[in-house]
């Protein structure tokens, strides 16, 4: 949490994230462009979206998505616009595909291993107390014992 | 003069600990006495020494001595007295003097209050435990030596960072490394335990307080954390999953695991293997967190320690004792007989079901923050792992363990029926569903996620409540009495989960609910924000003891009533040339205003921002009632008396 403030410290204009002269005007598209925003990564900063952030180059994301948003792009289309100019690090939830998908999978995967893993361990430990009982044999030479 | 003897005095302390290291081990071993004998004392000492050596350093930064390195580095003679105190942990190396402290001092107190321990496995314990503490006090004495002079000392520091310069960040890391070092304490029992082959219910009875330790200071360390964010950072954001923050989240979800399959070792002697293995994991990821913190490879822009020698070196000890811990592991932990036996529906079953979803959300947490690096490195892929992300993989863990959780905590061991479990708990349920149903409707509109964050909220309170309840007989003109005479374990347990469930609500209340606006005012402008009117007073410059502000009064009321008047403010620190949003915020039980004003504009007029942020503070009160449960739980009698108890006289060995 501390390091956050590195940020601060080296790129802190003097502003803070969304700006009111930042807003549309039109509520509908200021919240889809607030909702992009979150899932942009402010590129100078550490795991920030741009729309926290309060950076030079947040401000000019959140400015570009806006006038994406104006021309009458969708969701997706400006989302493409942004990775085809920076990447897909600019995303803070990369695209579930090639070698990311191990991410995605890796904890669905673990859970599905670790479940299995104890349903094992619970039947081991059901079966154990079987062996308290008396076997056939046990019970013969008792009733034989009973009868002298 | 003062100084040089706390440096000296920290030398001295690694001696020690390499004696406390090998002596009492190899004593252990070979069945020598007087080696062993040599454990608890050396503990002592070097804690004696640490604490001298950590109050030289703390005297250095209390009269502001410049010809010390970190102190000139760190510090400023205007800086208020609490501030230069803190800042002796507020940079790396007094921060890893600190740690090294707790390590020394958790030690001391196994060999103040360990007498009912066996010598060996004392022995052993205090051995490992000062394993960890060569390593780390070799650290820092070869790389990060806080007493370094400066041959020409200037004339004035250089200023403590000014967002450190605030109550709750001052001591949020104090918290955070009682909370990594306790689980020092459950890694060192783990390992001793595996040299000698053999776990018992005495052991999870001795692990499970260290555990607890730690697991509540982490909850106090990362609350505190967390609550300086919401109101330091200017918009109220709580937690980010950056890094660092997931450096001390690891621990806490692990630590939570082990906390609880120590209590199946402590009472059904089951889960032994597993609980020795969560305990040796649960240092490694304090460790890899430390690594994380100060190493900074896994972020490119870093304030603290971004210095490549020191992560190499910490990424060394991560190797050493987790390469070594998990070594030994696989050759022994088959050793670990079970007894305990028990059916699928059991308490037994439940505590696994909650180790492995936390185990699992660990897992999750873990692969979300080094992803990036492993990406980079092996495919060549440069991308990020946010807040959607981790959004997304982690919560379906903690509503699962939210649903299990009040069930699993009123079946009986052994043994159990869901159906006579479930009975007292349907009320819990449908009392939990008529929450949720009121916040459906009082959000009209908005997302699922508060009514859902109620619904799980209010299960875990009265979930609680029914295991409280059902805990004393069923003579209700009895029950509270016996209530107050229930053992404080049980307690623990009740208000720790009610405290999860108050966190839940007040996360997804706060995120659903929330009211923003941004806007340009003038002075004497008056706006409506949510069922708020605010003014813009007036807006003045003020200057404080180390900064200047630009301080707003902006006024808040509600029905033509005043409900608030709050003064934010901006601020500028010139000696570190660095300016902070003070937000101001008026706290309420239902509600938060969140006030924060930004530049003056162009065309006159500031930019301001106003929040409405219901239930905020539920999030850390939450947090606070798990930590206040822990505390309890700690302070329960059987721990105690394991703890404390005087060692019964034994006969002289004959001769």
């Amino acid at each position: 949490m501390r390091w956050v403030l590195a940020i601060w410290v080296l790129l802190a204009g003097a502003a803070f994230a969304v700006q009111p002269d930042e807003v549309l005007d039109d509520p509908v598209l200021e919240e889809r462009a607030r909702e992009i925003s979150k899932g942009l990564r402010c590129l100078v900063c550490r795991n920030e979206s741009i729309d926290e952030s309060n950076a030079e180059l947040a401000r000019d994301l959140r400015l570009l998505v806006r006038e994406r948003l104006v021309e009458g792009d969708s969701d997706e289309e400006v989302i493409e616009f942004l990775v085809s100019r920076f990447g897909e690090f600019v995303l803070l939830s990369p695209p579930a595909s090639g070698s990311t998908l191990i991410l995605y999978i890796a904890g669905p995967a673990m859970l599905i291993a670790a479940l299995g893993i104890s349903a094992l361990y619970l039947r081991r430990r059901r079966v154990e107390p079987e062996q308290d009982a008396l076997s056939d044999d046990e019970k013969a030479r008792l009733a034989a014992l009973l009868d002298e | 003069m003062i100084v040089e003897t706390g440096h000296f005095a920290l030398i001295l302390a690694l001696l020690v600990a390499v004696v406390q290291f090998v002596l009492p081990l190899v004593g252990a071993h070979k069945g020598w006495r007087g080696w062993m004998a040599v454990a608890g004392p050396a503990a002592l000492i070097q804690s004696a020494l640490l604490t001298f050596s950590f109050c030289a350093l703390t005297y250095a930064f209390v009269t502001s001595d410049f010809s010390v390195r970190l102190v000139a580095a760190n510090s400023h003679t205007l800086k208020p007295m609490l501030y230069k105190v803190t800042g002796v942990w507020g940079n790396h190396e007094g921060s890893m003097l600190l740690w090294c402290l707790i390590l020394a001092v958790f030690g001391a107190l196994v060999a103040l209050f360990g007498g009912n321990l066996p010598d060996r496995l004392k022995a052993r314990v205090l051995g490992v435990q000062a394993a960890v503490g060569v390593a780390f006090l070799g650290f820092l004495i070869f790389t990060s030596n806080p007493f370094l002079r400066l041959v020409n000392p200037p004339m004035n520091g250089r200023d403590l960072n000014p967002l450190l310069q605030d109550p709750g960040l001052a001591f949020h890391p104090p918290f955070l490394y009682l909370g990594y070092v306790g689980l020092s304490m459950s890694f060192s029992f783990a390992v001793a335990a595996l040299i000698e082959g053999r776990v018992d219910a005495a052991w999870g009875r001795w692990v499970r307080p260290w555990t607890l330790l730690a697991w509540l200071n982490l909850t106090i360390g990362i609350a505190l954390g967390s609550w300086w964010a919401y109101y330091e950072l200017g918009w109220g954001g709580f937690w980010f999953w950056d890094p660092v923050e997931n450096a001390s989240f690891m621990p806490w979800l692990i630590s939570a695991a082990l906390l609880h399959s120590a209590i199946v070792v402590e009472k059904r002697e089951a889960l032994k293997s597993w609980t020795i293995l969560l305990a040796i994991l649960a240092f490694g990821f304090s460790l890899i967190g430390a690594f994380i913190v100060r190493s900074g490879v896994l972020t490119s822009v870093h304030a603290f320690a971004n210095d490549p020698e020191r992560g190499v070196y910490l990424l060394a000890i991560t190797g050493l004792f987790m390469g070594g811990a998990l070594t030994l592991y696989a050759a022994r932990a088959g050793e670990m007989q079970a007894k305990g036996v028990f059916g699928v529906i059991s308490r037994e079953s439940a505590l696994v079901a909650n180790n492995v979803l936390l185990a699992v959300a660990t897992f999750v947490v873990f692969i979300g923050t080094i992803w990036p690096l492993v990406a980079e490195m092996i495919w060549d892929r440069k991308l990020s792992v946010g807040p959607p992300f981790f959004d997304m993989a982690f919560t379906p863990f903690m509503v699962a363990l939210a649903v299990i959780l009040p069930i699993g905590s009123i079946l009986s061991w052994k043994r159990a029926k869901l159906g006579r479990a479930m009975r007292p708990l349907w009320w819990a349920l449908a009392a939990a569903f008529g929450v949720a149903a009121l916040a459906w409707v009082f959000g009209t509109g908005r997302s699922l996620l508060a009514p859902i964050g109620a619904l799980l909220g209010a299960w875990l309170v009265f979930g609680a409540a029914v295991d409280l309840w059902t805990r004393t007989g069923s003579d209700v003109s009895r029950k509270f009495g016996r209530a107050l005479r229930l053992p404080r374990a049980d307690w623990g347990r009740v208000v720790a989960h009610a405290g999860l469930g108050i966190t839940i609500f007040g996360i997804a209340a706060m995120t659903a609910w929330q009211i923003e606006d941004i806007r340009v005012a003038q002075k004497g402008d008056v706006f409506t924000v949510g069922a708020y009117e605010v003014t813009l007073a007036d807006v003045r410059r003020v200057e404080g003891p180390n900064y200047i502000s630009t301080m707003a009064e902006m006024q808040a009321t509600k029905n033509g009533r005043e409900a608030a008047v709050l003064f934010p403010e901006k601020r500028l620190y010139p000696v570190a040339g660095m300016p902070t949003t003070e937000a101001d915020i008026d706290n309420g039980v239902f509600r938060d205003l969140y006030f924060v004003i930004g530049d003056p504009q162009e065309g006159g007029g500031w930019a301001v921002r106003t929040y409405v942020k219901p239930f905020a503070n539920w999030i850390w009160a939450g947090a606070i009632i798990m930590a206040i449960g822990g505390g309890l739980s700690l302070s329960d009698r059987r721990f105690r008396v394991a703890a404390g108890a005087k060692k019964t006289p034994k006969g002289v060995p004959a001769e």
